[in-house]
């Protein structure tokens, strides 16, 4: 698809531009990485929806099938559990995927076993046209990778230095809800020079079935998202972002602009929609912009940066 | 969770099962459900018409690990059906006479269309394709489906065992060169549709094609089944000759389980 990318957010003015980790957004949404991220032609089509920044899915070195199905379960509209495994084309056919992005601010979400992984991932993507990075250190379902690895904060901060020597571009960790202490895991970021953080990722989860007895999952353990663990994310972000000097990308059940609100308030620089999307489509970007300016508006705010955390005033 | 209430077996290798489900029973024509079978796939399925009021059917050819579990089920076993979703095959009202191409096994989201053109009273004609005598699918109940509208059938054989030795796309050429259609409506193999989406653009003829590829969510978030930009779950499965002619993978690329390109053949 060659045509001339035409943003359906033209009309939005600086009101909801952001900068953060270097990256300038002209809005502070962004679509999670795990959702959709697959292809150029993709990545396109939710640039035009109303996407300030797009994350892909996360690429390991080697193509990875991920598990058998079922990898996705729709608990309600709201919330979800999967296990997908981190299928992704691995990061030379992903390279290629990308290679002739233009426009579409395009964060690359990584995941490896270990810090040394990560320089040869690099190597694929830091050529490209691309806004950045994602370091999944997250993932709760995938042995060996994201948050077995994103779970010891030493090994936290290797990768994070090994990345960031490796790289010119923005570099953004990827943190969740672990056996470790969140605090301590983003600390560790911090201070091995991450640029933002994301908080956070699914939370380790499952569902049985009460007619078989048997868990849904073909994995049996998945990640939970959508509106079940917005209220932990709020929380997340919040301690992050006012006791850490580093910006934080809020994520975790944002369905309405209330939801958005309501985690710039709590520290969130930008946002990341994943789970909303099941229910509301790509307009779910466009949505929520618009529902932040009318917020902004009422509220009598010039930019969206002035309402950042707000909260932690009181 | 659904219990399986009657099983018909069609051929050596296809068999289908019914089921109540209220959603499913009301789907319509080309849309499909995700079928659970307990630890061992989730599938995704074309949904057909039930045996009984509030029921649902759907057709399996065991051809892999997941498709096989779900063809061994017995009566009386449980599976899950989340469901229907994506969109739909659309009949316009100026259509008058149409063309139905179903190859192999996708003659299954055609028929609850075939029903429906009756019903509305649009001559129809109806090219079902097979390997072999033994799998040609749903032949009487396409006519059962017909009675009430003008309508032909043509059976095409691979192998010549029955009926019209070639392809369905060898009868389409055959009946385009006398006949004229409103529309052609088409699904089987991609490489069959992509020859049906040619020849009916050398006709100027309106298409439209139920595609298909491997689907994980089924509801328009994991992205598993793009085609471009297009989500074959949420955006179709049904796309138009509009949608067709600027897929530049249709008939050429699908992804695989990783999400690699991979060349159809």
């Amino acid at each position: 698809m060659d045509r001339k990318l035409k943003k359906s957010d033209q009309h939005l003015d600086e009101t909801l531009a952001v900068d953060i980790a270097g990256l300038h957004l002209s809005n502070p949404t962004m679509l999670a990485s795990g959702f959709l991220g697959i292809s150029q032609d993709i990545f396109n089509r939710i640039y035009l929806s109303g996407a300030g920044a797009v994350i892909s899915k996360s690429i390991s070195i080697d193509p990875i099938e991920g598990y058998r199905n079922p990898t996705v379960i729709t608990l309600d509209n709201s919330s979800y559990i999967n296990a997908v495994g981190l299928s992704n084309p691995g990061a030379e056919a992903f390279s290629n995927e990308i290679s002739c992005n233009r426009q579409v601010p395009i964060i690359i979400s990584l995941v490896g076993t270990s810090d040394v992984e990560f320089p040869h991932l690099l190597k694929k993507f830091n050529h490209l046209n691309i806004a950045g990075y994602e370091i999944n250190l997250s993932c709760p379902h995938v042995a060996k990778m994201g948050m077995e690895v994103g779970d010891d904060p030493e090994m936290v901060g290797h990768i994070v230095k090994t990345v960031k020597s490796n790289t010119s571009k923005p570099v953004i960790i990827k943190v969740g809800v672990g056996s470790a202490d969140i605090m301590k895991i983003a600390e560790a970021a911090v201070d091995s020079g991450a640029n933002a953080i994301t908080a956070i990722n699914t939370i380790r989860a499952m569902t049985i079935n009460i007619e078989t007895g048997m868990p849904v999952l073909s994995n049996k353990i998945g990640g939970l998202s959508g509106k079940s663990i917005k209220h932990i994310a709020i929380r997340c972000v919040y301690e992050i972002s006012k006791n850490l000097k580093i910006p934080v990308i809020g994520c975790g059940g944002i369905f309405t602009w209330q939801d958005a609100v309501e985690f710039l308030l709590a520290g969130a620089s930008a946002l990341q929609l994943g789970s909303v999307i099941g229910s509301q489509g790509l307009s779910a970007f466009r949505n929520i912009s618009y529902g932040i300016m009318e917020y902004l508006k009422k509220k009598d705010f010039k930019k969206v940066t002035e309402i950042v955390g707000l909260a932690h005033r009181y | 969770m659904v219990v399986i209430d009657q099983i018909i077996q069609q051929s050596p290798t296809v068999r289908t099962l019914f089921f109540k489900d209220i959603l499913c029973s009301g789907s319509k024509p080309g849309q499909f459900a995700m079928v659970w079978i307990p630890r061992a796939e989730e599938l995704p399925m074309s949904l057909m018409f039930g045996h009984k009021r509030d029921y649902s059917a759907i057709s399996v050819r065991k051809q892999g690990f997941g498709s096989t579990q779900l063809y061994n089920k017995s009566k009386g076993e449980i599976i899950g059906v989340r469901g229907p979703y994506g969109n739909h095959f659309k009949i316009k009202k100026k259509y008058r006479k149409v063309l139905l191409i179903g190859d192999g096994i996708g003659l299954i989201p055609l028929l609850k269309l075939t029903a429906i053109l009756n019903e509305l009273g649009i001559n129809t004609t109806l090219i079902i394709g097979a390997q072999s005598r033994d799998e040609v699918l749903f032949e009487q109940e396409v006519r059962n489906y017909l009675v009430k509208t003008v309508h032909k059938i043509i059976v095409t054989t691979e192998d010549g065992s029955y009926r019209i030795h070639g392809q369905v796309t060898d009868a389409m050429t055959v009946i385009l060169e006398s006949e004229k259609f409103d529309t052609v409506y088409t699904c089987g193999p991609e490489l069959t549709m992509k020859k049906v989406f040619d020849i009916a653009s050398s006709y100027s003829l309106p298409v439209q094609a139920r595609l298909e590829r491997y689907m994980k969510c089924g509801i328009g978030i994991c992205a598993s089944c793009c085609i471009g930009e297009q989500l074959v779950c949420k955006d179709g499965t049904v796309f138009n000759e509009k949608e067709l002619r600027y897929m530049d993978e249709f008939g050429h690329i699908a992804r695989d389980k990783s999400g690699r390109k991979t060349l159809l053949h």
